[in-house]
């Protein structure tokens, strides 16, 4: 069974001309060996030696570390009020941490091309075999291919062992479709696969709460740039009455600047003095909060699947907190919503049904029912069990449950075991292979006794007109009941041939095999004319199972807000009974067709129909909905589902004018987003995604999510802002072209409703924690600049100033955005509606971030003023000594610290000994420090700012008493908002104290909101 | 989807040598550790605010604060400060001449005498500080105008001081490296404040003031450094360098007579080499010990203070004042604290009884709600 492939000349952009194993060009021929690269794969991005510039320089090219970098440069060259160690420190270190980890991705990357381009393959040279490297493959370079290989490079087939010379080859990492298909293919090797060519790397997916840190900074940086004119103004002014005192003379230097030069370089100083209130280490904490916490979803063992041994995939740790936000869900159907395991359910032969178990093995089996279970049997491309579809399987199987064993193909003669333990050989003549336009395939085989027989199996629509027509109405029966009970449908027929017909056959075949150009549509053609005025001899019906708990997945994902989109392949018919197996459709949901079938009802040109449905069905749901609300999703109890296919979906996405074009698209969304579920069939992968960016780009920009299994899920996973891939039985596309991968559906509901949730919830505390906590920090150094003359005086000793981000508060605040729960995830998991609460980006609205800033405010004001109170006496020790500048910002930071610290510890609802040891950790480290840096004349410092400044304050009793006071002052508002809002909120207190109890069915139910106690009164009717 | 020619093989696409993200190969063919950590299930305590875990709190703090702070209070206003401002602005005032006549370059010193009264007698030690107004110590290019490794003695850096300095960091006509360097260390506070008690019979005696204690023990022992060595003398050990361009005598004629309180260490320096946080500002300049006997430290009576008056401020429109005060455990006197311990304590005792009410209602309410279901 092997496949030999080897060099032509195909055009790509131009022709290449190559010449097979290298044989020396005729003399008589122009010919100049062209370079060709060599089959090296290169996906990583750096070399040892290029890394440090080039990631430099894109790490230099993220707008933050810009700044950072400027903020540096500044404080190198210009006269500032802080040394440059204190935002180079951070910088370098944000740096470093980066390098270091997309050092590490790459050289993960360097791992895997290097395992491909040391890939073995067989190579043959001057007709003897070698086993070589990929990556040393040539152009022209014969390859040789067995069987479940992959191909090292583009190949064109020269010879392969099948007797027709075909090979089947597996397209699904090029194109996302899974056929076999005969291929001629070009030679390009490494760099110029089409392989390669196609892999554009993902584009960067963005996060809502990164854009909302994005705005936030704006609003910062302005706060920035309005202090820094302010007290830039105000010096100037000030300077007018006071400048240069006798005892504080401008140096020579000062006295020379030009005036201007003097305000800008002054402008300047003031940006870098305030420059922290713009976090650097946010940026580091954010990284490291995602790139942690995406461990805790791999080592979920709730998503760990006995049966194919693995467990959750995190392939980017960028969208976790997405995870928390998604308001469209789009699934597919097939591996996805049902299982991809086929059973063989029943059959229909003749118009009498056939069920597995009713002990028909002894029933008496008349002749057509023998030719139904030899069809079952023969028609299908099995090279044995391995290599089919389970569809395929699932009949083979079922037809051997009834007698008929295939026992396999032996060169072209295929065998089966009847039901008298007779081996029966067909020769196989002729396969017509399936194509989805079609929509079925056939064998001709010849029997013993010399019959030619052509087997055609298919979907129904396209079966019925190919048969003869007698037969039709008694199958149809069976055929649509068992479509509605959910079971995947295939109508088998078949026909006689004579010799004459399959002469004529056979050459037709042949010919179209071997044609240059457009061989598909011959073959398509020849295909077409032989299937016909077959004989319909029954139907069966396969059960394609319903994934685990989907029906709970997908009740508790619509109960979170979550509209759910079935995207699927399958005919209408079979995902409609897939939908309502799986509770998107109820009983009572009134469905909306917009399909091919009620587009050809009215008798008037499709185009008028699309528009008069369009807008029925519009007016029919927005009475309900007066102002277009995109998160209600019971509507009085009246539920509509939507049920669009391709042909319709493309109608209303490419109508004839543009107007209209605009307004059909409207009137679908507004129709889509108001119905519970919404079913796409007949979809082409490309459609998938189609329908996903038109959702996506919508108004309000909702969040949305692709899960998939197969390759024609691709598209929309990569789609969608967050794509999630199911390790499914359709091979590893999704999976590897998703952002996170599942083994099951059913845990995704685990993956929104609580590592999502819990997720966003950090990390949105997380933003507005840090924002807070900075602008809390520089206020007090701002308001200092009124009372030192403007002259860019900090408040904070350098040493302060470098480590508040970097130590003495970011251990706490990362340990509470990954181990935060403010509601435990069993209570998360049960109520589902809890999702709603942080719907649309909830905790990082403009309100909210508003309130973190007037607190941030509020603060730095208690902590300034509080302690320029206490000043106005610098006489604070027992022995009369007074307190300088150094320790008024050494008590105002200390306050500081401990109120940032402490106001974290009251939002922390989860208290894990990790906790503990960092909250506690961080203000013993910070005492320590404070005391061992005040403790020793450094002899790398020129100044000893804090020598035993620390230790003095504490000697002082006043000192002690206004950090308690200014503490607890600073933290009364929050104490007290948190007192008030329990009682308004009494939900989320009843699921904590349930939280605790562990028992999340109490029976106080009645003082939820409406909208929980319906939504729960329901599901505990339906679970 | 049909699929009836499917292939459900498993296409690596190998090619698509694109890596996975860093935290996924370790779960990989495994089943994830069954750890509370990894699990998120670590034991944690979560703890809920609820009105009545808080009412609680309210009170006693309510409680605790309202109690200190009517004691800081009282402290505080148990502390005795008499403040007299000797600027000499006003035409009447006693050192109007002095600060009017002053010239940097004069030789003789200008002395002007202030009287004042203590009605109420100061128990105790007590503390004599100068004040000084519109004086700018924190401003920033005077903050770092001073070079702590000179003052702690370095050699190095008492002939070669840091270039922070500028403009006091050489003299500008013999080019020697100035000791102490810097615009702090030039502005020294260099009046001279004396003390003369008026006894009631007419008698004038002078108030003891002792001007050690007055610097932070680690300044005076640690920070500051006279540079070279012990046994030499100051001028030898302060060979090659110029004294500051305002003071009058070099860094080691600042008490000839104390060795221990001389160049670098001079307390007076010290004091004033800790730059003040706010404009204005004051600075212990003097310590009376309370007497061994129970007799007042400074009895009531008419006292005379006697200002060489040195140090201009008029040009800067600032205030120079002499402050004569005790100390309590608390520091010097500020009813800042008290008053802000009896607020806060008041406010907090407030909300609790608010609290309690808005509870107590608010639990009828929704006990009432409840019943319905």
């Amino acid at each position: 069974k092997t496949i030999k492939t080897f060099g032509g000349d195909e055009g790509r952009v131009h022709s290449r001309t190559i010449y097979v194993g290298h044989k020396s060009c005729p003399p008589n021929e122009a010919y100049i060996p062209p370079k060709f690269c060599d089959n090296r794969i290169v996906s990583s991005k750096y070399t040892v030696w290029n890394f440090l510039p080039k990631n430099l320089f894109e790490q230099f090219r993220r707008i933050a570390n810009f700044y950072f970098l400027i903020i540096f440069l500044v404080q190198v060259i210009v006269d500032t009020p802080t040394s440059p160690v204190t935002s180079g420190l951070p910088l370098f270190f944000v740096i470093t941490v980066t390098a270091v980890k997309q050092g590490y991705e790459d050289w993960l990357r360097h791992k895997a091309d290097r395992e491909v381009n040391e890939y073995r393959v067989s190579v043959l040279e001057d007709g003897r075999r070698i086993r070589k490297m990929s990556a040393k493959i040539k152009v022209g370079d014969i390859v040789e291919v067995e069987e479940d290989e992959t191909f090292p490079c583009d190949l064109i087939l020269l010879q392969s062992s099948r007797d027709d010379g075909t090979c089947f080859v597996t397209t699904a990492s090029l194109d996302g479709e899974s056929n076999h298909k005969v291929r001629c293919v070009a030679v390009y090797t490494g760099m110029e696969t089409k392989m390669a060519l196609n892999y554009q790397g993902k584009s960067q997916k963005r996060s809502a709460v990164e854009k909302s840190i994005n705005a936030f900074l704006l609003v910062y940086l302005f706060i920035l740039v309005s202090k820094a004119l302010v007290c830039t103004t105000l010096k100037y002014v000030w300077q007018g009455k006071h400048d240069e005192p006798w005892y504080n003379e401008k140096t020579q230097k000062e006295k020379d600047t030009n005036q201007y030069l003097k305000m800008f370089t002054d402008f300047l100083s003031f940006m870098v003095l305030f420059n922290f209130i713009i976090p650097v280490s946010m940026y580091v904490t954010v990284e490291m909060q995602k790139f942690l916490g995406s461990f805790f979803i791999t080592w979920d063992k709730d998503f760990f699947d006995p049966e194919i041994q693995e467990g959750a995939l995190v392939n980017t740790s960028d969208l976790n907190e997405e995870l928390g936000q998604v308001e469209y869900i789009f699934t597919d159907k097939t591996g996805t919503l049902t299982q991809n395991n086929m059973e063989f359910i029943e059959c229909c032969i003749d118009g009498f049904q056939y069920k597995h178990g009713d002990g028909s093995s002894e029933t008496y089996f008349d002749k057509k029912e023998e030719l139904f279970l030899r069809a079952l049997c023969l028609c299908h491309t099995e090279m044995g069990f391995i290599a089919s579809s389970p569809d395929e399987i699932a009949l083979v199987k079922g037809a051997m449950r009834y007698g008929f064993t295939f026992l396999g193909l032996e060169s072209k003669n295929m065998k089966i075991l009847n039901r008298n333990k007779d081996v029966e050989t067909y020769e196989l003549l002729h396969v017509l292979n399936f194509d989805p336009v079609r929509r079925r395939m056939s064998v001709m085989v010849r029997s013993k006794t010399g019959d030619i027989l052509l087997f055609c199996k298919g979907a129904d629509s396209s079966m019925f007109p190919q048969v003869r027509q007698e037969e039709v109405e008694r199958i149809r029966m069976h055929v649509e009941r068992n479509a509605t009970e959910g079971y995947r449908t295939l109508c088998v027929a078949y026909k006689h041939l004579n010799a004459q017909e399959y002469a004529r056959a056979d050459a037709d075949l042949r010919e179209a095999r071997l044609a240059l150009q457009d061989r598909e549509e011959k073959l398509m053609a020849v295909y077409n004319r032989v299937e016909t005025d077959m004989i319909l001899i029954g139907a069966t019906a396969v059960e394609d199972q319903l994934q685990d708990e989907a029906a709970q997945t997908m009740e508790a994902l619509q109960g979170a807000g979550m509209k759910v989109w079935v995207l699927t392949g399958d005919k209408m018919e079979t995902a409609k009974s897939t939908c309502y197996a799986c509770g998107l459709f109820k009983k009572n949901t009134e469905l909306l067709e917009l399909t091919l079938r009620t587009l050809e009802d009215g008798g008037r040109s499709r185009e008028e129909r699309l528009h008069d449905l369009l807008l029925e069905y519009h007016k029919k749901l927005l009475p309900f909905f007066p102002a277009v609300c995109c998160r209600s999703w019971s509507v009085a109890g009246h539920d509509y589902g939507f049920i669009i296919d391709g042909a319709s979906l493309s109608m209303v996405l490419s109508s004839s004018s543009e107007p209209n074009s605009r307004r059909y698209k409207n009137l679908f969304l507004q129709i889509c987003q108001n119905c519970t579920a919404v079913l796409c069939c007949r979809m082409a992968p490309l459609q998938k995604a189609q329908i996903v960016k038109l959702v996506k780009n919508s108004k309000g920009n909702p969040i949305t999510l692709s899960v998939g299994d197969g390759a024609n899920d691709v598209s929309m996973i990569l789609e969608a802002h967050v794509g999630i891939g199911i390790k499914g039985k359709e091979g590893r596309q999704a999976v590897k072209n998703s952002d996170y991968a599942i083994p099951k559906l059913k845990h995704l509901k685990k993956l929104l409703l609580a590592h999502g949730h819990l997720y966003y919830v950090r990390i949105a505390h997380l933003v507005q924690y840090f924002f807070y906590k900075n602008l809390c920090f520089i206020l007090p150094q701002f308001l200092y600049q009124f009372f030192c003359g403007y002259s860019q005086q900090p408040l904070y000793d350098a040493a302060y100033l470098t480590m508040y981000n970097i130590c003495f508060t970011s251990m706490p605040i990362l340990a509470y955005s990954l181990l935060e729960q403010h509601i435990c995830i069993e209570v998360l998991l049960e109520h589902s509606t809890l999702y709603r609460n942080i719907a649309k980006n909830a905790m990082l609205r403009w309100k909210l971030f508003l309130y973190w800033t007037a607190l941030g405010i509020f603060h730095g004001l208690v902590f300034f003023f509080g302690v320029r109170f206490l000043f106005s006496n610098p006489a604070l020790q027992d022995n009369g000594q007074v307190f300088g500048n150094w320790s008024y910002g050494t008590i105002v930071f200390t306050v500081l610290v401990f109120t940032v610290t402490l106001k974290l510890a009251l939002d922390t609802r989860h208290w894990t000994w990790i906790n503990h040891f960092v909250i506690w950790g961080s203000l013993a480290f910070y005492v320590f420090f404070s005391f061992f840096w005040g403790g020793i004349i450094w002899p790398f410092l020129k100044h000893q700012r804090l020598y035993f400044v620390f230790a003095n304050m504490l000697s002082s009793v006043s000192a002690w008493l206004v950090i308690i006071l200014l503490i607890l002052l600073s933290l009364l508002p929050e104490i007290l908002l948190v007192v008030l809002r329990k009682p308004r909120g009494p939900h989320a207190r009843q699921v904590t104290l349930n939280c605790i109890a562990g028992d999340p069915q109490s029976p106080q139910s009645s003082a939820r909101p409406l909208l929980t106690r319906t939504f729960s009164d329901e599901s505990n009717t339906v679970i | 989807m049909m699929a009836s020619s499917y292939n459900a093989k498993e296409e690596d696409g190998h090619h698509s040598g694109s890596s996975t993200h860093g935290g996924t190969g370790a779960a990989k063919n495994k089943k994830p550790d069954n750890t509370a950590f990894k699990q998120q299930r670590l034991p944690a305590w979560q703890p809920i605010l609820t009105a009545g875990t808080v009412l609680p709190a309210f009170f006693v703090i309510g409680l605790l604060f309202i109690p200190i702070g009517i004691g800081l209070y009282v402290t505080s206003n148990n502390i005795k400060e008499y403040e007299i401002d000797y600027t000499g602005v006003e035409p009447n005032t006693p050192c109007y001449d002095c600060a009017n006549s002053f010239t940097w370059n004069s030789t003789t010193s200008c002395v002007c005498t202030v009287n004042f009264t203590l009605v109420q007698p100061f128990e105790s030690n007590v503390y004599m500080y100068y004040g000084l107004s519109n004086f700018y110590q924190n401003h920033r290019r005077y903050v770092k105008s001073r070079d702590d490794s000179q003052l702690n003695g370095v050699q190095s850096s008492l002939t070669n001081p840091s270039k922070e300095c500028e403009p006091y960091r050489t003299n500008p006509e013999t080019k020697l490296p100035i000791a102490p360097c810097g615009a702090i260390a030039n502005s020294l506070f260099n009046d001279t404040l004396e003390l003369y008690y008026n006894h009631p019979d007419g008698n004038m005696t002078k108030v003891n003031l002792v001007k050690k204690g007055i610097a932070w023990y680690t300044d005076k022992h640690v920070k500051f450094r006279n540079p070279g060595n012990e046994k030499d003398n100051f001028t030898e050990r302060f060979k090659g360098t110029a004294k500051p361009v305002n003071w009058m005598k070099p860094v080691y004629e600042l008490d000839p007579l104390d060795p221990e309180n001389n160049g670098f260490i001079n307390e007076d320096f010290i004091v004033w080499m800790r730059t003040a946080a706010l404009p204005t500002f004051r600075k212990l300049y003097r310590i009376i010990q309370k007497k061994p006997d129970s007799a007042p430290t400074l009895p009531s009576g008419r006292y005379f203070l006697n200002v060489t008056y040195n140090y201009p401020v008029r040009s800067f429109d600032g205030r120079k004042r002499m402050i004569l005060s005790t100390i309590s455990w608390m520091g010097g006197k500020n009813p800042f604290l008290g008053i802000a311990y009896i607020t806060v304590g008041s406010i907090c005792f407030f909300l609790g009884v608010v609290l309690l009410i808005i509870h107590h209602k608010y639990d009828t309410r929704s006990n009432s709600a409840d019943i319905p279901n």
